[in-house]
Formats: structure tokens, C-alpha cells, sequence
């Protein structure tokens, strides 16, 4: 199931995404990096929000437009002065259409370590009937 | 005649480039300065990407590691230096799925950070939550600030 990497990481600045629509709270917005991989019974997402606890994150699936977002508090302690600053933390945002059903009662999202896995299960197909002809 | 002299730096002709850096330095410190806070500096180009903050008796180290386990994680300090170094793998689906997208990435890591004064090396601490690490890093007694009474 886990892969070996041996390869060294890049250090990758965040990407900064142009928000849905204005936005009322200060602060700058995220794409968050994702993996999505499709099996023949459900798509899954892998997305990376660190920082995001379970309960300020929202992901949202209507008229087959997933959403999510997630909202990370400031790090810092009030007392505390910068020094150097390579990151900054802001809200995540994405958006994806789907193109497949999905069957939204079954959907499963869990939050690990900043990492968000959600299971879309795809509606199941009505089972091909065989229509036998009868001669008559 | 008295001439005076400005604090004129006596620039040579070694390194035309030692004047631009000395001028981004300059406007580093008017956006630090305009802003409040420090402006979004140029990042050393080495995963993870960190943000160094103190206050009176702490430096604190952050870094966002979304999918780390303590396990796959190795903290040491040496003198002033901080070395975050690890692994972070990322589950792989079977053969049978097909990727849409692939952005997450994989791999090893080991990153080393001087820090500006001298530090407590045993009482570091280190906590992982929510995919983000902060390491409180104690300053020793000698790079605290003391505060001077006028006599």
C-alpha cells in the first residue's frame, strides 16, 4: 500500500488561489495540492491541509461541484516576532466537477495529520437485464 | 579645511553585485518597516519550508509536514543549528486505479537551520500536530535580553 520514496522533496511555495467570490475575512487564500485517483467503484481524494482541524473544514458536493474548504488559525503566539517567513497560512480552496455520480450517502472524509482522504463512491450502475425474446 | 565624511560606504570594484544586494536589503527593511512585519523574504529553496519566530526566552521553528508521523520525523541540535531531516511517504492505490490528478508529493528530506543566538540544546521540544510542527527551541541564558536599570 505505502510506497518508498527515495527521491529528496522539493521545497514548493504555496499557490495562491483567486477566491470564488469576494471574500469578507482578511486573508489570503490557498490551493490546496491534491492526488485523485478513480477505481472503477469510487473516486478517491488526497489533499493536503495542514494545519485544517476537522471542525473548520467543509467540503461541500452539489450539482456535481465538489468544494472544500478549509480554514487554518494563525500560528503564532501574540508575543511572538518574526524572523524569517517562508510559508504563510491562509485559507484552502478547491473546487472540482465531477463528472461521475456519486452516491452521497456513502461518501467517507477523514482528517489525519493534515491530510484529508475522501471516498466518493460511485453510484452503482443498474445491473444489465437480459431480455429474452420469446417466440411466439 | 575640515571635511566631513558621511557614512559613505567605501564600495570597490569587487562585486558589482555586493551594491544590488545591499539595495534589497534596503527594501526588505522599508516593506518591513511599512508593513509591520517582515516582508515575504526570498525562501532558501529547501523543503520543508520553515517560519522562525522568538519571543523573550524561545525561538519556535515551524514547518508544514501534512502526513508525517512522529516516526518518519528526526529533530537534532548542535550549537546554534537546528537539522529537521525525514521521510514522507504518501499511500499508493493498486495498479487498477488511474490517477486524475498526482500533485502530493513524495520523498526525503533534511534541512538545516542556523539560528540567530545561542540556544538551550537539551531542552528542545518538538510537537506534530495537524500536519505542522513547531519546534520551541529554549534561548540560553546569555542571548535572553536583560533588562538594564538606570541607576
Amino acid at each position: 500500500m505505502t510506497e518508498t520514496a527515495t527521491k529528496e522533496l522539493q521545497a514548493k511555495e504555496k499557490m495562491e488561489a483567486a477566491p470564488p467570490a469576494e471574500q469578507t475575512k482578511p486573508g489570503k487564500v490557498f490551493t490546496p495540492a491534491v492526488d485523485i485517483f478513480e477505481t472503477e467503484k469510487e473516486l478517491t481524494l488526497l489533499a493536503d491541509l495542514p494545519g485544517v482541524k476537522t471542525e473548520h473544514l467543509t467540503i461541500d458536493l452539489s450539482d456535481d461541484v465538489l468544494t472544500l474548504v478549509g480554514e487554518v488559525k494563525p500560528f503564532e503566539g501574540p508575543d511572538e516576532e518574526d524572523l524569517l517567513i517562508e510559508y504563510e497560512v491562509g485559507t484552502y480552496y478547491r473546487q472540482f466537477t465531477l463528472s461521475e455520480l456519486i452516491d452521497q450517502n456513502k461518501i467517507d472524509a477523514q482528517l489525519n495529520d493534515g491530510v484529508l482522504r475522501l471516498h466518493l463512491p460511485k453510484v452503482e450502475k443498474a445491473t444489465p437485464r437480459k431480455i429474452t425474446v420469446k417466440a411466439g | 579645511m575640515i571635511v566631513r565624511r558621511f557614512n559613505i560606504p567605501t564600495v570597490g570594484w569587487r562585486s558589482a553585485f555586493e551594491d544590488l544586494e545591499r539595495t534589497r536589503r534596503d527594501m526588505d527593511r522599508m516593506f518591513h518597516h511599512v508593513l509591520g512585519r517582515a516582508y515575504r523574504p526570498e525562501t532558501a529553496g529547501v523543503f520543508p519550508l520553515i517560519n522562525l519566530t522568538e519571543n523573550k526566552d524561545n525561538y519556535f521553528v515551524r514547518a508544514e509536514l501534512p502526513g508525517l508521523k512522529a516516526e518518519g520525523l528526526n529533530i537534532s541540535a548542535t550549537g546554534r543549528n537546528l537539522i529537521l531531516s525525514g521521510e514522507r511517504k504518501i499511500s499508493f492505490k493498486g495498479d487498477d486505479a488511474n490517477y486524475h490528478r498526482r500533485e502530493r508529493g513524495a520523498g526525503s528530506f533534511n534541512r538545516i537551520i542556523a539560528l540567530p543566538g545561542d540556544i538551550e540544546v537539551d531542552q528542545v521540544e518538538a510537537g506534530l500536530v495537524d500536519g505542522v510542527l513547531t519546534v520551541t527551541i529554549p534561548k540560553a541564558e546569555a542571548a535572553k535580553p536583560k533588562q538594564i536599570t538606570v541607576k
